[in-house]
């Protein structure tokens, strides 16, 4: 039985705020300067990628109490950058996380309502939940937000801006175009006329990244798009499986969640070059600065004083103090005194030092390869369903997809699994992802009880 | 030695100052298509004005206008790279908005513009805006500015938390940063409080310009207190003076220097042969001036020499008509007049009006 031949979808992450991207290179350039967005959306855009994507930390990290200084720090606002970013692409989708803890989904169902008009129908929202009071710290309401209730409130926000994205009709001249909404929920108690006539996608793409059993629930429930960090094959298949088996009891199918994990390609003349190169970018991603920052997060103190080429310290966790050293970044690290044992023992067996066991412990599955193992790779975990594509995340800013666009491409495209020209013009159609709501049914829906 | 040089900044918002703009065939359709704002925005650029504006509000439309609008920061920064000069000006609320995105919000139009950003400060007044957030009741004005000005405080604070070297990028130490150089702000108001620093390195004007309308004592208080720009409305060339002396010693009272500040007069304008096809007049809430380009070109003139203003924020009647009549007809006149710029103006904003990129309020001055 043959099974239908599956289209690609690639999306390019721009490199962020994180040990992933290497500013050390003589070759890595400006993280802020608005012409490595253009040169990144642009060569995407080249590429004929589905869409380019923003993310967003709405604190700096600190590491014990201060700054955390040995990874890339700060960025622009996304949705200003991708609103200039509309200018100079014509297609490829722009898509940026925003928090549904830290705004108000009347300035956010606006603010994307606006992108999608400026882009002609290009935007796409990464919704994110982030309850920590520590980010709280930058904002009116401070932490008001209970852990167990970030998924409530991510859903009740995702129900009411829709519920605006939909109070307007097609024609926004028609007489009595507008509807006003009424919300009246938990999380949220709001009523008036939404100002944003309705933009070209109805309802921008809605992403989401959660992969505990409620962030997968939500984006079944609502998501066109979910990214995660299951980018190698076996994983990659356990989680479409069990995330795709999720959507039938929303009454939807499974084209309409499109599982595009975080995935990392690496590129090189042959393989064995590639895999040479590989081990380079992991060299340079975990500096010794890092490594020993890396694994003060796990002894819960203060290890400066170890040699990041010497042995793992021989005593174990700090376990008291229970507070993570480090803030402003999610790790899921449940029994550090276990973790400590695990990595003391590899690194004996293996002879390895403090920085080779994090560069160990801390390597994903990554494409490696010639241009064309890299293309056969990425083709195969589509067909056989360990995702739908994947979103590529560079080490180097701006050019680290190059090599990707000009040499993996052209392959895909030959094997007939990858668009040549872009077919839509907007990023639901880039993703085959159904129109929203009809005008004819969103009258009905203006005004709801969450 | 060059004289005193008039500054013009022209509103594009929704087809037009007049009321009878956006009936004008084929206009409202195209309201939401970027490519019109762009081309509007090339305009004004083409007659090397100093900045255009986008106003924005929570609050319902009055009257008869446009029933929506975009938001308009993000307009401005789709036309940021499409453009190459001119300023771009966005009315961003202190109401209902959070200071920390509004900081980084502004900071990134100035990045993407390469440093012709400004923010114009507005509030919310109405129990609609109220309503559409949810948050809080309505709050009276002398509230609504007090809050405001907090609102400006803390993202100035914002823009200066990075100073402008502290990437580092030091190989031998494994530093990207140099925290030193990143800082706390720790606003604490009587309505929220930021911590910071700002997500955003500090944008390349250091501080953008802040643009406040003085149309009440509250914001006319802020507006001497810690605006750059300060849009004022008037009737008469008189009444103008006489209000901008009174700023102007409200500015030195404040601490400030009052010629680091412009004042700038709304002037709705027409063209007197296109203003009988829009219907009736609007209800003037400022100078109404319609007349032929000469005409109104004299009168601009008068008011600045006078001193009445150091320049205008013009309001044309309908888009793209008057702004192409104000470009091509009466910014020649002005020039020939002497008082504005025959070249194209300084690449940022602040050096358009005169204005040093200032001090961070963090950085440590050399002794």
């Amino acid at each position: 039985m043959s099974k239908p031949i599956k289209q690609i979808h690639l999306a390019a992450h721009f490199p962020g705020v994180n040990s992933t991207t290497v500013w050390s290179d003589p070759q890595s350039g400006s993280q802020t300067d608005f012409k490595s967005f253009v040169h990144l959306a642009q060569t995407a855009e080249r590429g004929k990628f589905d869409f380019f994507f923003l993310a967003e930390g709405l604190r700096l990290r600190e590491h014990r109490g201060k700054i955390f200084d040995l990874d890339v720090v700060g960025r622009p606002d996304s949705l200003t950058v991708l609103a200039a970013l509309a200018a100079v692409t014509d297609r490829i989708g722009l898509a940026g996380t925003l928090n549904t803890t830290f705004n108000e989904p009347f300035e956010l169902a606006r603010q994307f309502a606006t992108l999608d008009h400026l882009s002609g129908g290009r935007a796409g929202w990464n919704a994110v939940t982030s309850p920590d009071a520590f980010t709280g710290e930058n904002f009116r309401r401070g932490g008001f937000l209970d852990f167990e209730k970030r998924y409530e409130r991510a859903a009740e926000f995702i129900q009411t801006v829709r519920q605006l994205w939909d109070t307007w009709g097609d024609d926004p001249l028609a007489p009595n175009a507008n509807t006003p909404f009424s919300h009246h929920g938990t999380e949220f108690e709001i009523d008036g006329n939404f100002d944003v006539p309705r933009s070209p996608q109805g309802w921008p793409v809605q992403i989401q990244a959660g992969d505990s059993d409620g962030g997968r629930e939500l984006a079944a429930q609502y998501s066109d798009v979910i990214f995660s960090g299951h980018s190698g094959y076996s994983e990659g298949q356990a989680f479409y499986t069990d995330v795709k088996a999720r959507l039938a009891k929303y009454g939807r199918t499974h084209e309409d969640l499109k599982i595009i994990p975080a995935a990392v390609a690496v590129v090189g003349d042959t393989d064995d070059d590639a895999k040479e190169l590989a081990a380079y970018i992991r060299q340079q991603q975990v500096s010794p600065q890092g490594a020993i920052a890396f694994i003060e997060q796990i002894w819960g103190r203060d290890l400066s004083g170890y040699d990041a080429d010497g042995p793992l310290p021989d005593f174990d966790p700090d376990v008291d103090g229970g507070l993570s050293i480090t803030r402003g970044r999610v790790r899921h690290v449940k029994d550090p005194v276990t973790v400590a044992a695990k990595w003391r023992q590899i690194a004996e067996a293996k002879q390895l030092s403090i920085r080779q066991l994090v560069i160990e412990v801390t390597t994903r599955s990554a494409f490696v390869g010639s241009a064309s193992t890299v293309a056969t790779l990425i083709n195969q975990y589509v067909q056989d369903d360990a995702a739908d594509g994947y979103i590529f995340v560079p080490h180097l800013t701006p050019h680290g997809l190059d090599r990707f666009v000009d040499e993996v491409v052209p392959l895909l495209q030959e094997r007939g699994v990858f668009r040549s020209e872009y077919e839509g013009t907007t990023l639901r159609e880039h993703l085959d992802l159904g129109k929203a709501v009809a005008g004819s049914e969103r009258s009905t829906l203006a005004s709801t009880e969450a | 030695m060059t004289s005193r040089q008039l500054h013009l900044g022209v509103s594009l918002d929704g087809a037009g100052a007049h009321p009878g703009a956006w009936q004008l065939p084929g206009i409202a359709e195209s309201l939401p298509d970027p490519a019109r704002l762009v081309q509007l925005a090339l305009t004004a650029e083409r007659g090397l004005l100093d900045f255009v504006a986008l106003d924005d509000s929570y609050d319902p439309p009055v009257g008869t206008s446009v029933p929506f609008r975009l938001d308009a920061l993000l307009s401005l920064a789709r036309v940021a790279p499409a453009t190459s000069s001119i300023g771009l000006l966005a009315t961003v609320t202190t109401t209902h908005t959070e200071p920390f995105h509004t900081s980084k919000n502004v900071a990134t139009l100035d990045l993407v513009s390469g440093g012709r950003g400004a923010w114009r400060v507005a509030v919310s007044t109405t129990p609609e805006a109220a309503a559409r957030f949810g948050r809080k009741g309505v709050q009276p004005l002398d509230e609504l500015w007090e809050e405001a000005a907090d609102s400006i405080e803390a993202v100035a604070r914002l823009w200066d938390s990075w100073e402008d070297d502290a990437v580092i990028r030091d190989q031998p130490t494994g530093r990207y940063l140099d925290r030193d150089k990143v800082h706390y702000v720790d606003f604490e108001g009587r309505f929220f409080s930021v911590r910071g620093p700002s997500i955003t390195p500090r944008p390349p004007q250091g501080q953008p310009l802040v643009a406040v309308a003085a149309d009440d004592p509250f914001a006319s208080a802020v507006a001497a207190g810690r605006a750059d720009l300060i849009i004022v409305n008037a009737f008469d060339a008189d009444s103008a003076r006489q209000r901008r002396e009174a700023l102007r010693s409200d500015i030195e009272s404040a601490g400030r220097n009052p010629d680091d500040v412009s004042i700038l007069i709304a002037v709705n304008v027409g063209e007197d042969a296109f203003r009988s096809q829009l219907g009736a007049a609007p209800v003037a809430t400022t100078l109404d001036l319609v007349g032929s380009a000469n005409r109104v070109a004299e009168v601009l003139g008068e008011w600045f020499n006078a001193g009445a203003a150091d320049g205008f924020l013009l309001q044309p009647d309908a888009l793209p008509h008057t702004l192409d009549w104000l470009v091509d007809d009466v910014v020649p006149v002005l020039q020939q007049a002497g008082i504005f710029r025959t070249a194209q103006p300084a690449p940022t904003l602040r050096d358009r009006f005169g204005l040093a990129t200032p001090q961070n309020r963090y950085a440590e001055v050399a002794p």
